[in-house]
């Protein structure tokens, strides 16, 4: 097997990773490719292989066979080094529950061997708690947080050493609306800074909503990895949606692709004139517009093709 | 690393509850005592607990003969038991280790916190009945204590055999902590360490009570446990206290190794 250069740019990389229970492949054969800069969105229903993989890629899990490279440097002979400049959240995030957040936080500062200073700590546990909109001052066990503040303070503990990139499973598990919009916008921006996310989850929406590329991953394979761009790009149909579904099939003939409900996708350049040609002839438009394939009609798709 | 953790020992009210029931048992044992008057015969029932009525001074070592036999290894067992399988149970163990501590840091620590628990406890344990000795039980005669062969033990020789004698407990109680501590990198439930460990020692202890297994009883974990009363003979009987360091020594090796083999390699996927 050849070795994975150290390339510039890519903050994942893997090459045939996989990890096998017995006879069970729970990943198999997986080449990440997360570039700096990224919002990676990671997708894959419950139980394909997504939490094994980032385990794998923090040093928890060891592969059976394959290579991993992270911040270009090979795991998990590296992760005394490359684990510092990490955060993450690994499947939901955990706390003593009989020490407040700030307690929590200090502890876990303190048993790195990059831990901060005592007289610089409170500041720093200050700014996480503030940066995910938990209150320091708080004094409460962690036994009485909402499972949103409890997933807050696990972002909070994974923010607090500025991290080049973030591993989160999940992130926004257990938040309310407003919640994970607030968590969405600190990613976000974050990710404008400069940090790289890699974020796996199962909610297609909210992958489509935050990442720049995704990857999907089933029954252990990764069936699909893009640039998100360029999986929604302009299909060239249009999506004519109208009660004269008969009329309209007539006059359009061989154009029409499918027929779903009262909504038609026609293969045609320019939405406008076809909206025209349509109206001339007396067909009640309801609605129409270049139609773009959501994620989930994607992944669906890819899902099919195998 | 090992600082975080000793905080953290300190800082649960679980330490302290259980060194407070180490204490209650002693001293229920000390007011039974000065209240009756009945102390068991002499060469029946736990260690020097028929010389205390005489000489209080004594009481510390006969307190350590009493909860060492099972109270001290229980909470020596729960205490290693949850070491690493209670952060397992709680979920910080991956946070630990992505923060990232290394592993064999991790279980030093474990073990050095499991240690400092057993010298707190001992040394809490000794302190209180000391004082409970002189408090409630007789006054040592002016000549100095008497030692189990007889002679007298000047004020200052009694000093150093009792510090010899709860070193020999420490070492005792490390290897039961050894061995909770396997069991903790083996399975995620804190409970199921601490009763795999109390289960070989109760094995242990109904082997030694059956002849036919004399073979192994110079390798059994609680063989030599009371040894330490041997070093208030006069002279000192070694022989038993240096078999059970070995035994002991040995069990803290291969179990620690054991451990260390076993979490090194792990897969943390709970």
């Amino acid at each position: 097997m050849t070795s994975l250069a150290s390339t510039n740019g890519h903050v994942i990389r893997t090459q045939a990773l996989t990890k096998r229970y017995g006879e069970l492949r729970a990943v198999d054969g997986v080449n990440l490719d997360v570039r700096a800069g990224d919002v990676y969105g990671f997708l894959g229903a419950n139980g394909s292989g997504k939490t094994t993989t980032v385990r794998m890629l923090l040093g928890l899990v060891l592969p059976t066979s394959g290579e991993a490279e992270v911040l270009g440097m090979p795991m998990p002979t590296a992760r005394l080094n490359v684990l510092p400049r990490i955060g993450s959240l690994v499947e939901s995030p955990a706390a003593y529950p009989h020490l407040s957040g700030s307690a929590n936080l200090a502890l876990l500062d303190a048993t790195g061997s990059d831990r901060s200073r005592r007289w610089t700590r409170r500041g720093k546990i200050a700014d996480a708690l503030a940066q995910v909109g938990l209150d320091p001052a708080d004094r409460r066990p962690v036994r009485a947080y909402s499972q949103g503040m409890r997933q807050r303070l696990g972002l909070a503990a994974a923010l607090m050493r500025k991290p080049t990139l973030l591993i989160l499973d999940e992130p926004t598990n257990g938040l309310d609306p407003h919640g994970i919009h607030e968590i969405r916008r600190l990613l976000l921006e974050l990710n404008a800074q400069g940090t790289t996310i890699f974020l796996s989850s199962h909610l297609l929406a909210e992958v489509e909503q935050m990442c720049t590329r995704v990857g999907v991953l089933r029954d252990g394979r990764l069936i699909l990895q893009e640039q998100l761009d360029e999986l929604l790009q302009p299909t060239g149909l249009v999506a004519v949606h109208t009660q004269d579904i008969g009329r309209c099939r007539t006059l359009l003939g061989v154009t029409v692709v499918s027929v779903a409900g009262n909504r038609l996708l026609v293969r045609a350049k320019d939405p406008g004139r076809l909206n025209a040609y349509l109206v001339n002839e007396d067909v009640r438009v309801d609605e129409i517009g270049p139609y773009r394939r959501t994620l989930e009609e994607v992944v669906l798709d890819a899902e099919a093709r195998l | 690393m090992i600082v975080v953790e000793l905080i953290k020992m300190l800082g649960r009210p679980r330490t302290w509850m259980i060194i407070g029931m180490l204490v209650t048992l002693p001293t229920l044992v000390a007011i039974l005592l000065a209240v009756t008057d009945l102390g068991p015969r002499p060469g029946t029932g736990p260690p020097f607990l028929s010389a205390v009525l005489s000489d209080g001074t004594l009481f510390p070592l006969a307190a350590l003969g009493v909860v060492l036999p099972l109270l001290l290894p229980i909470a020596v067992a729960v205490l290693g038991g949850d070491a690493i399988a209670g952060e397992s149970q709680t979920g910080t163990l991956r946070y630990l280790l992505v923060r990232p501590v290394g592993r064999t840091h991790l279980l030093l620590a474990k073990l050095v916190t499991v240690v400092a628990f057993v010298l707190l406890a001992v040394l809490v344990v000794a302190g209180v009945s000391y004082a409970e000795g002189r408090l409630l039980l007789g006054r040592a005669p002016a000549t100095g204590t008497v030692s189990l062969s007889g002679s007298t033990l000047s004020q200052q020789e009694l000093t150093w055999r009792t510090a010899l004698a709860l070193g020999y407990v420490i070492i005792c109680m490390l290897g039961v902590a050894a061995v909770a501590l396997f069991f903790s990198t083996l399975t995620r439930s804190a409970i199921g360490a601490a009763l795999g460990t109390i289960g070989l020692l109760v094995a242990s202890t109904v082997l030694l009570g059956l002849d036919a297994a004399s073979a192994l009883h110079p390798f059994l974990p609680t063989r030599y446990w009371l040894a330490f009363v041997d070093l208030f003979r006069d002279p000192i009987l070694w022989r038993d206290v240096v078999r059970g360091l070995v035994v002991q020594l040995g069990y803290l090796t291969v179990f620690t190794l054991a451990a260390w083999a076993n979490f090194g390699t792990k897969d943390i996927d709970d």
